[in-house]
């Protein structure tokens, strides 16, 4: 009989423990907010902040603002990308891939830059004009990951013959797109915007320097200034996380699509 | 009038020209098949049709009205896809009743038209079920429901056949024919299936290299093909090598043996090499009857395939396949005896050029 193999499983125990400990420590630690005892406490005083509730909600209204414009940025691109222009399509892709490697520092530099008080779009004048900065600079920073979920999810489907199907039958571009196409990549679209809400929730670098109420930097604020409620929000902000890969998964291993022999 | 026309239909991809100035009539209510091999330009030329390819040059006109740059939307046609393209987030209901949507027509005129599309397909219960709960054959009647909910001018199926089992093929095509003809649908079927061409068909294209070979009912083309091309694509055929001997006579020389072709040398002169074609149903071994053409050979080999037997006797450099019955009583003849093979004078095909 063959013998089982012991290293692979030490590489997971190793790579478990290097996850696990640190996680379990500060899980641990911010039940110790009342000396002597386990409780909930610092997850009470966290919930029970008004800026806690203003910078989440503040972020995930911008989340799913981002979500939206993206959406309606990515999939048009996609599809057309890959309908009528395939020789684009590596030009595309490293356009998408860019936010990858300038850093978000960099890229908000550059916005201040562009769209600052004295420039031609002075979107930073106003809080909603910083707002709708912000927002298209998540839909940036996300872009990476939206694009390449919905590619993969039209290179599952025919999309040459289902349009050309809808197209037969009458029907118009904005009706293909929206009755046809986008329903049946619907999966796509759910993963890339939950990675946006798991990216937009956590991030900290554009909306400090945009000077706006988001979650992250509350979440710096209060670790610079608290002991036990930092360690709360780092669980708080993996579960929401974690609630965002568990719905990707859930809407992604729902349907079937293989057609009965 | 005809229904369809094509007036000197050309497509050019970068500097490959892939259709040659088509001309076709198609009446209305026919169902013409374009049939050739891979690459022939049926599946381009129907695509022209559908709007999903525009023409380089040439003209496309649907019951009169040129429709040569009007969108494939615009043009009231049905399609049917080897890919059955259903819509996977639809169900068969929603597939059907799509186009009537597309239209505007009111809830109950689609209910009532769906209906009537599932009957006429045969799958009256399978309105609230989705594409991947069908199987490939049924998929293929919903969508040929779908194309033909919208009461389209003209159909054009793009091989729908070909991703299917022989068995439900056969029994798919019968159907589609016999829903052309309640509805009388003028129809473009492309197909590389000679058999599916030859069995469904009013009248055959054969294509090939962008250009059409020859358009005729499916008994002339496969009895009188006009082109080499055609004779060999269509049906099994023994081409022949020989010598114009006397032309008002049609007498030719094969192998040095003379054998007359009742329909003429094809406007060949005395002397000119030429090619026949013989079907091999058309040959039978044996004594010589008065007034048919022998050839004698040697019989090179013997499959005994059950019911029928594949001989193949040769004549010089000439070779011939045929096919005769099984006889339980008579044992099959033994590879390297002479034969005689005999055909009527009708049976000869001339081929414009020689074999090679």
């Amino acid at each position: 009989m063959k013998r089982p193999a012991i290293g692979p499983w030490i590489t997971i125990i190793i790579g478990a423990i290097y996850f696990l400990v640190p996680l379990v420590a500060t899980f641990e630690f911010s039940l110790r907010m009342k000396r002597g005892e386990y409780s909930f406490e610092a997850y009470r005083v966290v919930f029970g902040d008004p800026n806690f509730q203003a910078s989440f909600t503040y972020s995930a209204v911008i989340a799913i603002a981002a979500i939206l414009v993206g959406v309606l940025l990515v999939v048009p691109t996609a599809y057309v990308v890959q309908l009528k222009l395939p020789r684009l399509r590596p030009l595309v892709e490293f356009i998408t891939l860019l936010p990858l490697v300038i850093p978000a520092i960099v890229l908000v530099f550059g916005y201040i830059r562009m769209y600052n008080s004295s420039s031609w779009i002075p979107l930073t004048n106003s809080a909603r004009g910083t707002d709708f900065l912000l927002t298209c600079a998540y839909v940036t920073l996300a872009l990476p990951y939206m694009y390449r979920a919905v590619d993969t999810g039209l290179r599952a489907i025919d999309i040459r013959t289902l349009t050309e199907a809808a197209q037969s039958l009458g029907s118009s571009w904005p009706r293909i797109l929206f009755q046809v196409i986008l329903p049946n990549v619907r999966v796509a679209v759910l993963s890339g915007a939950f990675l946006t809400f798991a990216i937009v929730i956590g991030e900290f670098t554009m909306a400090s320097l945009l000077n706006r109420p988001a979650f992250g930097p509350y979440l710096q604020l209060v670790g610079a200034n608290r002991a036990y409620e930092p360690a709360a929000l780092a669980i708080i902000a993996f579960i929401i996380t974690w609630a965002c890969m568990g719905l990707i998964q859930l809407f992604g291993g729902g349907r079937r699509s293989d057609t009965r022999r | 009038m005809a229904f369809l026309t094509l007036e000197k239909i050309t497509k050019t991809f970068g500097n490959q020209t892939t259709i040659h100035g088509i001309d076709l009539a198609v009446e209305r209510g026919e169902f013409v098949s374009f049939l050739g091999p891979s690459g022939c330009g049926k599946t381009t030329t129907l695509r022209m049709i559908a709007g999903f390819e525009t023409p380089s040059s040439g003209t496309i006109r649907i019951d009169g009205k040129d429709v040569t740059d009007l969108r494939p939307n615009q043009r009231d046609i049905g399609m049917v896809f080897q890919a059955y393209a259903l819509f996977p987030n639809m169900t068969v209901a929603d597939n059907i009743a799509f186009g009537l949507k597309v239209a505007k027509k009111s809830s109950a005129e689609i209910a009532a038209r769906v209906k009537e599309m599932l009957t006429l397909i045969k799958l009256p219960d399978v309105g609230s079920r989705y594409p991947y709960q069908l199987s490939g054959g049924q998929q293929q009647r919903v969508a040929l429901a779908r194309a033909l909910a919208v009461q389209p001018k003209i159909l054009l199926l793009d091989e729908p056949l070909s991703a299917l089992d022989a068995k439900i093929r056969i029994s798919l095509r019968d159907e589609i024919r016999a829903v052309q003809r309640a509805l009388g649908i003028t129809t473009i079927y492309v197909t590389h299936d000679q058999e599916e061409a030859l069995s469904m068909s009013d009248r055959v294209c054969v294509m090939n290299d962008g250009r059409i070979e020859q358009l005729g009912t499916p008994f002339e083309i496969y009895n009188n093909p006009k082109t080499r091309f055609v004779a060999s694509f269509v049906g099994t055929l023994n081409v022949l090598n020989g010598t114009v001997v006397d032309t008002a006579t049609g007498r030719i020389a094969i192998d040095g043996q003379e054998v007359v072709a009742a329909r003429g040398t094809s406007g060949a002169s005395s002397g000119d090499s030429l090619a026949v074609a013989l079907r091999p149903e058309a040959l039978a071994i044996g004594e010589t009857e008065p007034g048919r053409n022998s050839l004698k050979g040697v019989i090179e080999e013997v499959h005994f395939l059950g019911a029928v037997v594949r001989i193949r006797v040769r004549f010089g450099d000439n070779v011939i396949s045929l096919d005769t019955f099984n006889r339980p009583h008579s044992a099959p003849p033994a590879r390297g005896e002479p034969v005689n093979v005999h055909f009527s004078h009708e049976d000869m095909l001339v081929l414009d050029r020689p074999a090679i």
